[in-house]
């Protein structure tokens, strides 16, 4: 490869006659892959990368996992349109998991919005060596891919691959680069009337130099983003080709069904396994520090026998640790500690010492299971002194290391294949290590690939949960009715710095974290933090509106004077919702609004309450402002996507400890928003021509306590805990003049 | 011991009667576009057809559909049309799918697409009632509001 030390972007000639264009950057790194090629003393990964062959066919290697965000398209639009390729010359491939391709725009990007998140580092640990291995990820999560990987990576391969190919054909016209332009794979001479499309030129094009820094296309130049474009992993989902994770199979495969300690952390004592050795296909029963497989040559099969297979796991300190335990804990620590500062302005206490009126709201959340439809599941297969590994994952580099330590094998022995994922939410993020371990041991037992997956009930019982947390308010206000101080005490971790923070005009501010730690594993979960403390920031300044007299939507206008990007969202989002209008009778409106992974969403949801008392759904009008939607249609679907994850959350969701360990077992106790409780969705997305902003995540945050809002001008009930199944609501209290 | 089509191919495993179909055709067979999702019928990925009828593969017996004609998310597009002279073709509803946009993750939609065209099958144009009670598939990532408009542009066809 061409490498000068300064530069970011490298070029090198391939095999048949092509030109591969990569954008790169450096990193303190232990790999030694890269740095075989690359100027002494500095190593470069390479984030994007594009490949330009003879026949004019373009290929972009995408360096993220597809898990239904379209991300394997919506990059591949990016550089396309930046190198003014023909879409359908375009082909996408999801670059390997090998060190010269990880990801590190995420890190760098993350880095300048909030320091490195801790959902990046495991939430435990944050120690140099963790640090260090960022350098590792691959990774897909933040809503990060298209604004960090997308902007910094691909639109700059691309435009690389543009400018270098103008170069190569003014050369062989000997004209000057000015005189020449592109469109849809060929470069054009238009004085002259000659073209010649990338294809012939590619071969040249290697000769090169790359750009030190090529120029961006304004957005009125895009040809490609900012056009809905068809998803390119849609056609092999409708018929059955799409490969996941869990499809990896061989004649010769063995399957492995695990039981886990039933309370985490605790150790397997003892296993008595005679009568399920005797059952049909049954090879193996393995036994782990922390539970016993069985591997048979089926899954059903091995699942069937380990149902016979009598375990013994140690008891703990946890044994006994309920949910109702946990709260307790909680509500101890909130009134004994002081917490650490989270944000602080002001003086709080003061203001609420001289206040007309204070109010007062304590609120909590429970645990969250992920529950992804494909359960968590990890093929490894140990040969020749190497393991091939296929598993979902949102981060292919960090399970091939993982592998590779916990096999016992060097990282450049794993062989990762690449999959579609099953969901993702944050479950398949490295450091949720359990099933990559487990499949890893078990397989290590054998010569023959070995599927290790979980039931649906294992899955749910040995998540990595969104964490449980109680969160008490207090706010002040003066004699006419305005807010003095906000006062805020929470259980940690924080995981997402900032979620619990306001962005109202509220002079005093004291928002602490106290420790919430248990013995419960915790990991993000789809808008990580920005899901419970939009719930409770949300629904108290909507209590302080009410408290106020005030029309909850004007409330937070008039306190967000200083942010025009809030107050847009919520206008657009009341105005298509009609906020205001006369409703029909035993309907209602209620609004929230946050900003998170650099987008800004306003939601509001028309609720109303059926015949047993149970909240209804009718329609959420949703406005996000994520600065320009590269692949409008695609990003509409993701926040759909995001309002009835968060919306089966608000309504149903609820992980309880009993006995140390989930009481839930599958959907029917964990039940989820269907066909028959899906609102109508109405998406607005706003281009306010900012810096992209997310979209995976930001549309989950607002909509517990939209439809919380909306319940309580229809009932007068305030919702201080989720989930909305266990209230019954009364119809008989409408809150008048809302 | 059992034996049954599958997209028009015979099949004889020696296998046991109370397996499950769904472990049939994804560890005998291989074949994968069928899903596990809940081991319990309660979320419809595993859903294929039997006599072109919806079933949750996951929780039906072999021995219960011995000799019976099975077809499988990767068979659909090539049964033909059904006794309903109304009902779309199958390889219709995947275009619709397509045109849609209607899968996200996509784990989902195999036993999302069977349901659906069993149902429109007996029933070419449901009301949105008939929907909610027929398709109770779960979706993680929250495809329904394009399956149902998936649906609607099916309808009259």
């Amino acid at each position: 490869m061409k490498i000068s030390r300064r530069k970011f972007l490298l070029s090198t000639a391939v095999v048949g006659g092509g030109v591969l264009i990569a954008y790169s950057a450096t990193r303190p790194s232990r790999h030694k892959l890269a740095n075989a090629d690359l100027a002494e003393g500095e190593e470069r990964y390479i984030t994007s990368y594009l490949k330009v062959m003879p026949n004019n066919e373009v290929t972009i290697y995408v360096p993220h996992t597809e898990m239904g965000q379209g991300v394997h398209t919506s990059l591949a639009m990016m550089a396309a349109d930046e190198m003014d390729a023909a879409w359908e010359l375009v082909k996408i491939e999801q670059a390997p998991a090998i060190d010269l391709f990880a990801n590190g725009d995420i890190v760098t990007g993350f880095a300048g919005e909030f320091g490195v998140p801790s959902f990046l580092m495991g939430l435990i640990g944050a120690s140099s060596k963790a640090i260090a291995e960022i350098g590792n990820l691959q990774t897909t999560g933040g809503s990060a891919s298209v604004r960090f990987t997308g902007e910094t990576g691909m639109r700059v391969a691309g435009a690389a691959a543009r400018e270098m190919l103008i170069e190569c054909a003014a050369n062989h016209w000997r004209v000057a680069t000015e005189e020449c332009t592109t469109s849809l794979s060929y470069v054009q001479h238009n004085a002259s009337g000659r073209s010649l499309s990338y294809g012939e030129l590619a071969a040249d094009a290697a000769l090169l130099e790359p750009p030190e820094a090529p120029i961006l296309k304004d957005r009125s130049q895009f040809n490609i983003m900012g056009k809905s474009m068809s998803r390119v992993d849609i056609p092999a989902k409708v018929n059955g080709t799409a490969i996941y994770g869990i499809d990896a199979h061989s004649n010769e495969m063995l399957y492995a069904a695990l039981r886990l300690a039933p309370v985490f952390g605790a150790k397997l004592v003892s296993v008595d396994a005679s009568e399920a050795m005797s059952r049909r296909g049954v090879k193996r029963v393995i036994e782990l520090e922390d539970s016993v497989a069985v591997v048979a040559d089926s899954y059903w099969r091995a699942k069937e026998a380990l149902n016979l297979v009598k375990s013994k796991f140690e008891t703990t300190e946890n044994d006994s640790v309920s949910s109702a335990e946990i709260f307790a804990r909680f509500d101890e620590v909130l009134a004994s500690e002081n917490g650490s500062k989270d944000f602080e302005q002001g003086d709080t206490d003061a203001a609420m010492e001289s206040a007309a009126d204070v109010i007062e709201g304590n609120y909590r959340v429970p645990y969250l299971a992920h529950a992804a439809m494909e359960p968590m599941n990890c093929t490894v297969h140990f040969h020749d002194d190497m393991a091939d590994v296929w598993t979902s994952t949102q981060d292919p580099l960090s399970i091939r290391g993982r592998v590779a330590s916990i096999g016992g094998l060097a990282e450049e022995k794993v062989n990762y294949h690449i999959s579609y994922l099953g969901g993702g939410f944050g479950r398949r993020l490295p450091f949720n290590w359990n099933v990559i371990d487990h499949a890893t041991l078990i397989a290590k037992e054998f010569d023959v690939p070995v599927k290790t997956l979980l039931s649906r009930e294992d899955d749910m019982q040995q998540d990595y949960y969104r964490p449980a947390v109680s969160s008490n308010f207090r706010a002040a206000f003066d004699a006419n009715g305005n807010l003095l101080a906000w006062h805020n005490r929470f259980t940690g971790p924080i995981q997402t710095p900032g979620a619990a923070r306001i962005p109202y005009a509220i002079e005093n501010q004291s928002i602490r974290v106290v420790n919430g730690d248990t013995h419960v594993p915790i990991a993000a979960w789809r808008s990580v933090d920005h899901s419970q403390q939009t719930f409770f920031t949300e629904s108290f300044v909507d209590e302080a509106a009410h408290r106020a007299g005030k029309n909850p939507y004007q409330f937070r206008l008039d306190l967000l004077q200083q942010h025009p990007r809030h107050r847009k969202v919520l206008e657009v989002a009341a105005k298509a919702a009609g906020y205001g209008r006369n409703l029909p009778a035993g309907r209602a409106l209620g609004i929230a609004v946050q900003e998170s992974f650099g987008s800004f969403a306003a939601e509001v949801a028309e609720v109303s309450i059926d015949a047993n008392d149970q909240p209804v759904i009718h329609k959420i009008t949703c406005a996000i402002d994520c600065g320009w939607a590269v692949n409008p249609d695609a990003a509409k679907a993701q926040v759909e996507s995001g309002i009835i994850y968060g919306l089966t959350a608000a309504l149903y969701g609820e992980i309880t400890i009993k006995d140390g360990r989930v009481a839930q077992n599958n959907f029917p106790d964990y039940e989820m928003v269907r066909m028959a409780t899906t609102p109508e969705i109405d998406v607005h997305i706003v281009e306010s021509g900012e810096a992209l902003g997310g979209l995976g995540e930001p549309s989950t945050p607002p909509i517990a306590a939209a439809v919380a809002n909306g319940l309580f001008i229809l009932t007068g009930q305030r919702v201080r805990e989720l989930p909305l199944k266990n209230h019954n609501f009364s119809r008989s209290i409408p809150v008048a003049g809302i | 011991m059992a034996r049954f089509k599958v997209n028009g191919v015979e099949h004889d495993l020696d296998i046991e009667p109370e397996m499950p179909l769904l472990w049939a055709l994804r560890d005998e067979l291989g074949m994968t576009g069928t899903k596990f999702g809940c081991g319990i019928a309660s979320c419809g990925a595993c859903t294929v057809h039997v006599n072109g009828s919806a079933i949750r593969s996951c929780v039906t017996a072999v021995s219960t559909v011995e000799g019976q004609e099975i077809t499988t998310i990767e068979g659909l597009a090539n049964v033909a049309v059904g006794v309903n002279p109304l009902a779309p073709d199958p390889s219709a509803i995947q275009q619709a799918w397509i045109d849609h946009q209607v899968p996200q993750c996509g784990y989902c939609q195999s036993g999302m697409i069977m349901a659906v065209s069993s149902l429109l099958a007996s029933n070419p144009n449901p009301t949105d009632a008939e929907i909610d009670s027929n398709i109770t598939n779960v979706c993680r990532c929250g495809s329904y509001p394009r399956v149902r408009s998936a649906i609607r542009s099916l309808a009259n066809v």
